[in-house]
């Protein structure tokens, strides 16, 4: 094509997206798009949906290669120079296992969420923002399952996660979550996925992890993470002008998308509190705190955010002031959880070293030392006597993030917080106010929930035993599970590097990135 | 608490290096901080890539949407053309 003839960028974006629109002609458009109406939303006009960064189908193809072949050069070089022995220390490895079984398979629900959401919207404009969404989604899980394959040659717990994320207990916390979008209407999943959890929340899981990567020599994780990133910013993108589309289109959609807001804020804030944890323990050399990640992206970013929808008629999502009063001890009480139930779990847990401590007391100054320190200190003195602390009872979920019911009153951080309703005659237990109102407005979805404590002790897992369930779950006990200290991960990696125990006793220094 | 800022946050590399250059260049009031493999930048209320900025500083053609290769994460609202992108909060 000649020079002078090139399509501006908006002329093309018309032909290639716009254009290929059609009325249907002998069947009724509520016939083919049967999902569009019942959640309530009302849409005059689809053409008025706007794709701000125009990108049509050959550009998308054209930048998306390239993605890929400098992910997979990156890959490629990581595992020919084994990449995987150049990580600041193997706990940081337990980051990655956490995230293989947790979020990787939330990639591929992404991936068939955006599916089927795309096929029901009426306008073309969002029919191919999802497409290239659902095609996105489908090539994070599949590079991130490629890259941590690698891991998988060398250690423990990485071996079954497609297996685990359906059966292990914590991992119904990301599952339930995304089953919980899928199975409302179409507008409610993007509000849920694109708007509240990716443009809202994911900068926490995505920057300061993926940073965190690179700043403990995880080569290929940084690689698909900011690949997937690359995406994620259109996908972000998107989430936003879904929410001014449907707050544009009619005024009576202006309430049903805040209580969409309230509820999907409160349930990405929950299933981050395991990000709280990789940030704060998880990595051996840290890049910012929780706290620091939540005030960063969410009380200064979500804060503008939110002003700018305050035109609408939209406010900020309700409890936000509880997870600001949360962040002093959220990845604490989130990080004990595991401490307690690590027997049970596909990766390593293990108590900070005073170094880490000492960043930890310097981040947490109100909380950490009055309440967390005593708390490892004293699991240190048990393990140090071969008594390491394990849970037997298990815990009571919340039945709407389904975490146990480990975290404490807004006001109060040594009371646990309990709250619970009735429906139908039995009793139902939650976690926060958050998770009660949620369960309260649909209480017939969430009595359907899949508890893992419920369902062990119903004798749906295996059995009633710790190595029945285990077995269950496909983990190896004494192997992928327990303490890092005594795990064969520790032991290979002291060999790998050419460690004696005695020089593995030395304390890491947990490095401040100021 | 809030802000009025956006933000764009890059990969740190050879090929957004010039980007982020060229964002400096045209955002008097940007603010360029570093963290390990990426460079996040914010400014109030308002941030432009300007496809000529950068274009002189690369010496080739270079299509805005070139930017998604290099790109982490955004905030504000976007709006994307052949010659610049910008990102700006509502009035």
């Amino acid at each position: 094509m000649a020079a002078n003839k090139r399509l501006s960028l908006r002329e093309k974006y018309q032909k290639f997206t716009r254009d290929l629109a059609w009325e249907p002609t002998y069947q009724k458009k509520s016939d083919i798009f049967p999902q569009t109406e019942f959640e309530g939303i009302h849409i005059h006009d689809w053409d008025k949906w706007e794709d701000p960064f125009r990108l049509t189908v050959d550009a998308y193809w054209k930048y998306q290669a390239e993605k890929e072949r400098k992910l997979y050069s990156i890959i490629d070089a990581f595992s020919q120079n084994n990449g995987q022995l150049n990580v600041t220390d193997a706990r940081y490895v337990n980051a990655l296992k956490l995230f293989l079984t947790g979020v990787s398979p939330l990639e591929y629900a992404a991936h068939r969420g955006f599916a089927m959401a795309g096929r029901q919207f009426g306008g073309v404009g969002p029919q191919v923002s999802c497409q290239m969404q659902s095609i996105d989604e489908l090539r994070h899980s599949q590079t991130q399952i490629h890259t941590i394959s690698q891991y998988n040659k060398f250690f423990n717990g990485f071996h079954d996660w497609r297996h685990m994320h359906d059966r292990v207990w914590y991992l119904s916390v990301p599952k339930s979550f995304f089953d919980d979008a899928m199975s409302a209407g179409p507008f409610e999943f993007l509000t849920a996925i694109s708007f509240s959890f990716e443009y809202v929340l994911t900068n926490l899981l995505f920057m300061p992890f993926m940073s965190g990567a690179a700043y403990n020599g995880d080569m290929a994780t940084v690689t698909f993470g900011f690949s997937a990133q690359s995406d994620e910013s259109r996908h972000m993108t998107l989430g936003l002008e879904v929410i001014k589309f449907m707050l544009e289109q009619d005024e009576r959609n202006v309430p049903i998308i805040q209580k969409w807001i309230d509820k999907w804020f409160w349930r990405g804030y929950r299933l981050l509190s395991l990000v709280s944890m990789m940030m704060d323990y998880m990595l051996p050399k840290r890049v910012m705190s929780w706290k620091e990640a939540w005030e960063m992206y969410f009380e200064e970013n979500g804060g503008a955010l939110f002003e700018d929808l305050s035109r609408y008629g939209i406010r900020m999502p309700k409890y936000w002031d509880v997870s600001v009063k949360e962040k002093h001890r959220l990845s604490h009480e989130v990080w004990s959880i595991f401490y307690n139930y690590d027997h049970a779990a596909a990766f390593h847990s293990w108590l900070p070293d005073e170094s880490e401590m000492e960043w930890l007391s310097a981040k947490y100054p109100d909380t950490f030392d009055k309440y967390y320190r005593p708390r490892f200190e004293y699991w240190r003195s048990l393990q140090q006597n071969g008594e390491r602390w394990y849970n037997n009872t298990l815990p009571m979920l919340c039945q709407t993030c389904q975490i146990p019911m480990a975290f404490t009153e807004p006001d109060d951080p040594t009371q646990i917080c309990y709250r619970s309703s009735e429906y139908n005659g039995d009793r139902y237990h939650f976690c926060s106010d958050g998770c009660k109102d949620i369960f309260d407005d649909e209480p017939e979805k969430y009595v359907q929930a899949w508890l893992p404590v419920h369902q062990i002790y119903q004798g749906n897992c295996g059995g009633a035993s710790v190595p029945e369930v285990l077995e269950w779950y496909h983990l190896v006990d004494d192997q992928d599970n327990k303490e890092y200290l005594e795990s064969p991960d520790r032991a290979n990696w002291l060999r790998w590097k050419g460690l004696s125990d005695a020089e593995a006793d030395r304390e890491v220094k947990a490095a401040v990135n100021e | 608490m809030a802000n009025n800022n956006v933000f764009i946050a890059l990969q740190n590399n050879e090929e957004a290096r010039p980007i982020i250059e060229a964002i400096e260049q045209d955002n008097s009031e940007a603010r360029v901080e570093y963290a390990p493999a990426m460079v996040k930048i914010d400014a109030p209320g308002r941030l432009v890539v300007r496809r000529e900025t950068v274009e002189g500083l690369i010496g080739r053609d270079w299509d805005p949407q070139e930017l998604h290769i290099n790109l982490i994460s955004l905030s504000g609202n976007v709006d994307e053309d052949d010659d610049e992108i910008v990102l700006r909060r509502g009035n």
